[in-house]
């Protein structure tokens, strides 16, 4: 079996392990091992990738295979990674694996949740290493499905509400991306689905402005877009922690990932003419999304709202489309994927205990729990772009890259965007401030608990990843550079 | 001189080693953990100083080494971030500075801290901050510098915001993190429209005399009718008044004192407030010969902090906030030296009086730092003792606490510019150089240094003279551990004006020759006398009722000064009622109502639409069979007739 | 062969079957007389199954192969709709169309 179908392979087989455990002790076990496995797995490959660079090894993809899948219409089940991917299925495993600590002690129906959670991971794993449209596409849809029934079962709140709302928005833009895909597809008129065979022909620019928007669209919906992101502060404010996690920890880089991978690759002439719309919708994103997060009241919100913020950054860094701007959107993808996580999975131990997300009934908790206030300090000191974590990377290489473009209109929407650091600053430690620091709030709160091993641990994991982004950049900045090399020379060779 | 990396990682270790034993270890036992390894850390920047001010000069001049860079981020080819050591002679002073304020305070706070709970996290902070500051001055490139920029910012919101469950600590902390963090993003804006053009970060390429060629690309290019250079120098300028904590920025500096008293010696009067006047003078030669009309902007914007600072540290009662706008202040002083400066011309292997302004500034960091570092410890002996920081509580301690009077006394004589205190020497140079620049600013900064002489002996007769106040407990002196410092920095003030600094530091690298200019040293020390005068005749007995009158005579200044001339209220409405009420709050509405509304609009209309069409659906049979025949006729028609 | 009946009369004789039974199908309230009806248009398709195959393909047995199965499916039809309606009579106790609408709500 090809390497990468290990990925997709695990969780199929946890599901089924899953199906015949009997009890929640089992079906814990099940699951941790295959996050485990999972972990082992992107590891390995992250090292064996290190090692075919090393060898000399500059194809494009790397580990690819491919096979017919229906032969009529060309679609083919064709893997294959480069240094991007090969990050994000990093990023992938490390969330999968803290969700499923995370949700160690889920009520009620442990197995069923644990088998959509893993259905959830087939999906996003499949679409990280597919190199065919329709395969990809079809893992797209893999992964938001489970969505639906995760916050409709285990959600809180105002869950079914929140549940329709972000399975019918979600599903709206996987209508235009369908359209955009075959745009693609039957525009480029070439003989398989398969994307890298679809770049060595080109589809005439006339089709491209029609399906460019649809396809960016589609994907930035996921990727919360502006105007089409109001799904994100009530699916996560509902989601259970570990869904939360994975929602925007993975699932929002599904996003930002099929943008680049698919829509600005294959459609570089359009990206280029029609980038600049997107470029004020995502500006619009970055501060309006910061704007918002400062008056909300709900902890999950605030961070929904963050993400917002965050995720359009990503997809800003994208239009910028110069290599450093756009290595700053794949780290932010990274620093946003893993420090979300860490806040979802803290806010989701917080509510546990408090059994309130409300920041006015809050107060005092450093003292209380004085590890989950230091993991949530740690959080958002990343957030707001502390230098040794991940946030300053991401965002230093977006800014300095998005700066350099040489339209002026461009730079001045770099120094919209910035203003952004502040704001994000003063959500935070507005946060940090209401519930952590200051007198006990609640005096109920006094005998609460510190965090517990299950606990700790993906708080740790996930800390320590933000910190060895932050603190050695340049292992990754190498792999995504020569990720995007082909991208941006497509891009460059578009725009003249 | 590669040694010098230890200076950096000494505190780090400190700082990781401290935060992740945490309450593994015993308060006091993590205490002399920090204190040891900052004494290495001290001792090696004396070392790395007489090495690099014995080394040989080039030409007369003061050469710069690297002896570490490694490149840390790479953004492009030729921009990237590089982490290294950069030892020249302001550098070099500052570490110096750096790492002895930081000793004492050390040692300070094994007293001072004593019994308080979370001793282990107070000295990891230290060690971060100490960390962060080093790597601040070192800096090779104005990147490296806002990374440490950034870092010295958020150690310097955890030390305010130590003690954490205090409400007004916690706001304090947010205050001046959010305040700094605003004036960092425009000195990233500087940042980017300087490299943008430039193509380059580092401070060796930018400040190189010889190499202006990087410039040219900036050249004729004007954005919003400004050229584009002044405009980065001048964004970059707006980065460091936030730090140094000029006016409006100033706001957060008062608030900051909220924190352990320690660390305000530190961080809020000896070191990070320093920064901006640093990140000038690392500058000063883009500044001086691309945008001059930004220095000059300036000297005077800091020129009106100082005057603004002093007149509000007339009227303050808490002894902390006196001090810290008495350091707003002199850091005012700092950068106007800085703003009137001149690069200097080397002649012979010394430097001509051109570069006055610049050496002056720099002296005067370092005194003041040992100055402002031993009152900030002072005050919290007193504090300490008094548990209060309000003047009214105290009075009369000279007779408890002698030894804190004393050193008290050196550093306020030494700030207020009495002979032979280093303060002196300093701000004399400062004077005479602002003279040289403009006669009336010289006039203007004469003024403020008589106003800081008069609040100075204010509040030094208030507390040690005056009307003894009454206390529950008998006042004592401080322990040893905490005059050990006092009287350590006291004796540095005392000798530090005769340092020949200009042979150390100066504009260009050569020597220069300090030489008093008996007119002006001689004015504005019998103008500072005549201040102390007046303050003891205020203050001295505490009967006099001059002040309540002066304070009723200029009622409507008074008041204003009271309250810092509104300078906050102004804030507090800006951010409060404009940003979160005006722009965050609708904007929150907007998204939940009306892109929302849209959104559930559509949902609703598909409903509605659905409904629309269900009388169709009778279940009744016939009817759908009906009206599949009649499709199907039409079907038909259509297919024959058409 | 003139004395043959043109194949016109054999065509017009199912079309009134057929829209006789469609007639009865759409009016009809009773569920019996509906698939008296259904019956109807099944065998007016039949007989045009027959003709067409005897006029226009006489060499060919295809028309009425399929008659002869259409039959017989319509013999099974009729039993299983017997069924129902017997079953639906001991539900509701009526064989009336209008009273079926459960479905809809």
């Amino acid at each position: 079996m090809n390497l990468l179908s290990i990925f997709v392979a695990i969780p199929v087989l946890m599901l089924a392990g899953l199906f015949l455990s009997r009890t929640r002790q089992q079906a814990r076990i099940i699951s941790a091992t295959g996050a485990s496995l999972l972990m082992v797995a992107a590891v390995a490959l992250a090292f064996l990738f290190m090692a075919e660079r090393h060898a000399g090894n500059t194809a494009e993809m790397l580990f690819t295979a491919s096979a017919q899948w229906f032969p009529a219409w060309n679609i083919g089940y064709s893997v294959g990674v480069d240094g991007i991917s090969v990050l994000m299925i990093l990023l992938s495993a490390f969330i999968v694996f803290t969700g499923i600590f995370t949700s160690w002690n889920i009520d009620p129906l442990p197995k069923e949740y644990f088998m959509w959670f893993c259905l959830l991971s087939v999906g996003v794993f499949g679409f990280f290493i597919s190199l065919d449209l329709f395969t990809m596409f079809m893992f797209y849809e893999v992964a938001l499905i489970p969505m639906y029934l995760l916050i409709g079962v285990w959600g809180s709140g105002k869950k079914e509400y929140a549940a329709m709302k972000l399975t019918l928005m979600l599903m709206g833009g996987s209508a235009l991306l369908m359209l955009g895909i075959l745009g693609i597809y039957f525009g480029s008129g070439a003989t398989s689905m398969d994307i890298m065979d679809i770049a060595q022909s080109t589809i005439p620019t006339a089709l491209q402005k029609y399906f460019f928007p649809l396809t960016f669209i589609g994907f930035g919906v996921l990727g919360a877009l502006f105007p089409f992101h109001t799904w994100s502060p009530d699916g996560h404010a509902s989601a259970p922690t570990a869904v939360s996690m994975l929602h925007a920890g993975v699932l929002m880089k599904l996003g930002g990932y099929g943008c680049f991978r698919v829509a600005m690759f294959l459609m570089p002439e359009a990206a280029n003419e029609l980038g600049w719309i997107f470029l004020i919708l995502t500006g619009i994103s970055v501060v309006y999304g910061a704007f918002s997060a400062c008056v909300q009241k709900d902890l999950k919100y605030i961070n929904a709202y963050s993400s917002v913020s965050h995720c359009g950054l990503v997809l800003f860094a994208l239009l910028m489309m110069n290599t450093t701007a756009m290595t700053g959107a794949i780290m932010q993808m990274l620093s946003h994927g893993l420090m979300t996580a860490l806040f979802f999975a803290l806010i989701g131990m917080i509510y546990g205990r408090t059994h309130t997300r409300d920041i006015r009934e809050m107060g005092g908790l450093m003292k209380i729990m004085p590890f989950l206030g230091v993991g949530y300090v740690i959080a958002g000191l990343a957030s707001l772009g502390l230098p040794g974590l991940s946030g300053f990377v991401a965002e230093m290489n977006v800014f300095v890259g998005s700066f350099q473009h040489a339209d002026t209109f461009h730079r001045v929407l770099t120094l919209i965007a910035v203003t952004s650091i502040v704001i994000t600053a003063v959500y935070i430690l507005r946060v940090v401030g209401k519930i952590l620091y200051g007198p006990v709030q609640n005096p109920a709160h006094l005998k609460l608990t510190d965090a517990v091993w299950f606990e700790r641990l993906p708080v740790v994991v996930l800390i320590l990843a933000i910190a060895a982004i932050g603190l050695y950049p340049s292992w990754i900045a190498d792999w995504i550079h020569t990720a995007l090399e082909p991208i941006v020379s497509r891009l460059t060779l578009a725009a003249l | 001189m590669e040694y010098t990396l230890w200076i950096l990682i000494l505190p780090l270790l400190g700082f990781l080693s401290l935060g992740l034993l945490g309450t593994r270890l015993k308060g006091k036992s993590a205490g002399y953990i920090g204190t040891a390894l900052l004494g290495l850390t001290a001792l090696l920047s004396y070392f790395t100083a007489w090495q690099y001010f014995s080394m040989d000069r080039v030409d007369g001049i003061r050469q710069a080494l690297t002896p570490v860079n490694w490149t840390w981020m790479r953004f492009t080819d030729f921009l990237h971030i590089d982490l290294g050591i950069l030892l020249d002679p302001i550098s070099v002073m500052m570490l110096v500075v750096i790492s002895t304020v930081s000793l004492m305070v050390h040692i300070y706070s094994l007293g001072y801290m004593d019994g308080e709970k979370g001793f282990q996290r107070y000295y990891a902070f230290l060690g971060l901050f100490t960390f962060s500051m080093c790597g601040l001055v070192v800096a090779t490139n104005i990147f490296q510098m806002y990374i440490f920029w950034e870092l010295v910012g958020v150690s310097s919101y955890l030390l305010i915001g130590f003690y954490y469950t205090k409400p007004e600590a916690v706001s304090a902390s947010k205050k001046a993190f959010i305040v700094t963090r605003f004036a960092d993003m425009f000195f990233l804006m500087g940042i980017l429209l300087l490299s943008y053009f430039t193509k380059t970060f580092d401070f060796g390429l930018l400040c190189d005399p010889a190499n202006q060629s990087i410039f040219a690309s900036a050249a004729g290019k004007t954005f919003l009718g400004g050229a584009v250079l002044s405009w980065a120098t001048a964004l970059i300028f707006i980065g460091a008044a936030g730090k140094s904590a000029m006016f409006p920025l100033h706001i957060w500096l008062p608030d900051a004192m909220e924190g352990p008293t320690p660390v305000s010696a530190l961080i809020h009067a000896a070191t990070m407030v320093v920064a901006g006047v640093y990140l000038v003078a690392r500058l000063f030669p883009v500044y001086f010969f691309f945008t001059p009309e930004v220095l000059h902007g300036i000297a005077y914007v800091a020129a009106f902090t100082a005057l603004y600072a002093a007149i509000v540290a007339c009227v303050q009662t808490d002894i902390k906030r006196v001090l810290a706008f008495s350091t707003i202040s002199q850091i005012g002083f700092m950068l106007v030296a800085l703003g009137v400066s001149s690069m200097g011309t080397v002649d012979n292997g010394l430097e001509s009086h051109e570069g006055l302004g610049y050496m002056a500034s720099m002296f005067h960091l370092f005194t003041h730092a040992m100055f402002k570092a031993l009152l900030f410890l002072g005050a919290g002996a007193i504090i300490h003792t008094v548990h209060s920081n309000e003047m009214s509580r105290m009075g009369g301690l000279r007779k408890q606490m002698p030894i804190t009077h004393i050193t008290f006394l050196v550093a306020c004589l030494a700030i207020a510019g009495i002979p032979p205190f280093s303060g002196f020497f300093s701000k004399d140079e400062i004077l005479t150089a602002t003279f040289m620049f403009k006669p009336w600013l010289g006039v203007v900064m004469t003024f403020i240094a008589a106003l800081t002489a008069f609040y100075m002996f204010r509040l030094y007769y208030n507390i040690f003279w005056g009307k003894p106040a009454q206390h529950e407990h008998p006042l004592h002196e401080a322990p040893k551990n905490m005059t050990g410092p006092l009287v350590f920095l006291a004796l540095v003030t005392v000798v530090a004006g005769f340092i020949p600094f200009g042979k150390f530091v100066s504009s260009t690298g050569a020597a220069y020759i300090i030489h008093l200019d008996m007119k002006v040293a001689i004015t504005s020390v019998v103008i500072a006398l005549i201040s102390i005068l007046i303050a003891w005749k205020f203050y001295c007995k505490g009967t006099s009722t001059v002040p309540a009158k002066m304070a009723g005579f200029f009622g409507p200044l008074y008041t204003a000064a009271k309250h810092r001339f509104y300078i906050d209220e102004v804030y507090q409405f800006i951010t409060h009622k404009i940003i979160f009420r005006c722009v965050s709050q609708p904007l929150a509405w907007f998204d939940r109502h009306i892109i929302d509304g849209i959104l559930n609009g559509i949902g609703w209309i598909t409903c509605r639409g659905s409904l629309a069409f269900r009388w169709m659906q009778t279940g009744q049979l016939q009817s759908y069979a009906l009206l599949i025949i009649l499709g199907a006729l039409i079907l038909l028609c259509i297919s024959l007739f058409c | 062969m003139e004395h043959i009946i043109p194949m016109e009369y054999y065509l017009v004789v199912s079309s009134i079957m057929f829209f006789a039974g469609i007639y009865g199908f759409i009016t009809r309230k009773n569920l019996i007389a509906v698939l008296i009806s259904v019956e109807l248009v099944l065998t007016s398709t039949d007989i045009n199954f027959a003709v067409f195959n005897r006029f226009l393909f006489p060499q060919h047995l295809e028309g009425m192969f399929f008659t002869l199965f259409s039959i017989g499916v319509s013999a099974a039809e009729t039993a299983v709709a017997i069924a129902i309606i017997i079953n639906i009579y001991r539900n509701i106790k009526s064989t009336e169309v209008r009273n079926l609408k459960n479905l809809k709500d």
